[in-house]
């Protein structure tokens, strides 16, 4: 019996139906209905729900009715809200896609999916997507409670805002892949959430480092969580933009973006 | 580097069902991983439709369909609504219905993935491999699982595709598998592949016999321990008491020596407990050829 390759009778069969072989849907489709699979996924799942709605609302109405953050601006909502927004992104880029992406690569998705027309590439891109389409959901409902409880931002913060937290997502989305892709899932789950409440109360995103002790405030600013959070509190309460703050969170974003392809396991 | 795969050559056809049958942890998902680029292969070629697997795009991703071992689905994704969206990724992707309703996946098609048994998620990754109606199909271990309904229902779509031209290349440790769907198999063992040839011409291979191997048959029967059976069959047929009571005979059995046997069993007053005949099977290939069993 004579055994050929496969890929020679491919050749030989594409010349007379080369139409018929399969292709793949085009990349920005492919990318995007993954971005929103993953999207529901997390919109669905209860647990991250909290996490990413209900957890900062929360923070929110505790920062309005404490005097922790008096002193700083107009009113103690313009402050909080901000650093509010901050922490929408940490819990929906770090510690929810973090999660998900840790449990999907004990499952094998990640290896099925990197077989299919979507592929590692698409996969990571995807991921983007859906963090994203989550974050603008998030800032759209802390947004309107935030104005409704009398919220005042600046008109010219919005721009700038909207980018650093973008950007912010990106430095968090990169880090929950580091740790995703190299730990197993229950450190992932533990590690990111301990993150999020320790980055949360002391890493100056919802409680600006003026108000932490004062060994911890210089190292404050050179955290993702520091960063991020001083430079919107800038955006919404003086309309500048805080660029060492900017550069300090596209260097998380770019030095934990190599490290995760760097070191990312997929099986 | 750990040294998993050194000397496995194979090709696979398109219209054939191609196996790699060996124990577990000889190479075969390693090979197949290696295959699919989900591995990076340290030395060797491969060629998959005529690219190479480990640089190559989602052109060639799209003709290539993968099942994978551990089934790779999230366990909080529900059939139906899965399906769809792998299929979305596909230019021409099979109907999904018409798919579902082929696996007989319809009836658990809302239900979570962690809720299905090993059988449904095992139909849900065939289904997820194939949505994109590939031109090369590969199975790690497709009927692990598998409840003997669903089994048929498998086998039987498996053949069906490789009559349509598809390739396709299944691992498998069960030589069941092997027999009743592979038209070439290669025997892995250790990294390597020890042989190869459609499952007539393994079974020819025999060391008992050099010509007329389709006649070698095994006789089991459970007898009395002890009894000295060395000159009753003539040469050629082997004869062994495996343990205490229970004997094997290897060769080209024809009725004459089951009729010699029965004669000597009557001359003893001897009633075997129970006793089967069976043809040689892939089973016996590879122990003769790598010396142990295949579990």
């Amino acid at each position: 019996m004579t055994r050929t390759p496969a890929g020679a009778a491919a050749a030989a069969a594409s010349g007379h139906s080369g139409s018929a072989g399969q292709q793949p849907a085009a990349l920005p489709k492919r990318v995007l209905l993954q971005g929103r699979y993953e999207a529901l996924a997390m919109l669905r799942n209860g647990e991250q729900l909290i996490l990413a709605v209900v957890l900062p609302l929360l923070a929110l109405v505790g920062l309005t009715v404490t005097p922790l953050l008096d002193g700083m601006g107009a009113s103690r909502i313009n402050v909080a809200v901000p650093g509010i927004l901050a922490l929408c992104a940490m819990s929906t880029a770090f510690t929810g896609q973090g999660i998900a992406t840790g449990f999907d690569r004990r499952y094998g998705v990640l290896r099925f999916l990197s077989t299919t027309p979507l592929g590692r590439g698409g996969l990571i891109a995807g991921k983007v997507i859906s963090v994203l389409a989550v974050l603008c959901i998030q800032v759209a409902v802390v947004s309107a409670v935030a104005l409704a409880l009398g919220w005042q931002p600046t008109a010219a913060g919005w721009l700038p805002g909207l980018a650093l937290l973008a950007l912010g997502a990106a430095a968090f989305t990169a880090l929950g892949l580091l740790v995703a892709g190299t730990v197993r899932p229950e450190a992932t789950l533990a590690i990111t959430n301990l993150l999020w409440i320790l980055l949360g109360a002391l890493g100056g995103i919802v409680i600006p480092a003026d108000k932490l002790p004062a060994a911890a405030q210089p190292a404050v600013g050179f955290l993702p969580s520091g960063a991020l959070g001083e430079s919107l509190r800038e955006a919404f309460l003086n309309g500048a933009v805080d660029v060492g703050a900017a550069l300090i969170l596209l260097l998380w974003a770019l030095v934990a973006g190599a490290a995760a392809i760097r070191w990312f396991k997929w099986n | 580097m750990l040294r998993v795969v050194s000397g496995i050559s194979l090709t696979a056809e398109r219209g054939q069902v191609t196996a790699l049958l060996g124990a577990n942890g000889a190479g075969k998902t390693t090979t197949l991983e290696c295959a699919q680029g989900l591995q990076k292969r340290t030395g060797g070629s491969i060629s998959l439709l005529g690219h190479d697997p480990a640089t190559a795009g989602a052109g060639l991703r799209s003709r290539v369909g993968v099942m994978l071992q551990d089934g790779g689905l999230p366990p909080s994704a529900r059939p139906i609504p899965l399906l769809r969206h792998i299929a979305g990724l596909y230019a021409r992707p099979w109907n999904v219905e018409e798919l579902v309703g082929r696996l007989g996946i319809d009836t658990f098609g809302r239900t979570t993935v962690r809720r299905l048994s090993g059988g449904q998620k095992q139909r849900l990754a065939l289904a997820a491999a194939l949505i994109g109606k590939p031109e090369v199909l590969f199975l790690d271990e497709p009927s692990a699982g598998l409840d003997p309904q669903s089994r048929q229902l498998v086998f039987d779509l498996i053949s069906e595709l490789r009559d349509g031209g598809m390739g396709i290349i299944l691992t498998t440790h069960l030589m069941d598998d092997a027999q009743r769907l592979a038209d070439y198999v290669y025997i892995i063992d250790s990294g390597r592949n020890v042989a190869e040839g459609t499952v007539p011409e393994l079974l020819r291979r025999s060391p008992e016999v050099e010509a007329g191997a389709e006649h070698v048959r095994t006789l089991v029967f459970e007898a009395p321990s002890g009894l000295d059976l060395s000159r009753v069959l003539p040469a050629g047929i082997n004869v062994s008491e495996t343990r205490a009571g229970s004997y094997k005979v290897t060769g080209p059995l024809m009725p004459a020596h089951l009729a010699t046997l029965a004669a000597w069993w009557e001359a003893h007053n001897i009633m075997p407990g129970s006793m089967s005949l069976q043809a040689r099977s892939l089973e016996d290939v590879f122990l003769d050829i790598s010396g142990k069993d295949i579990r």
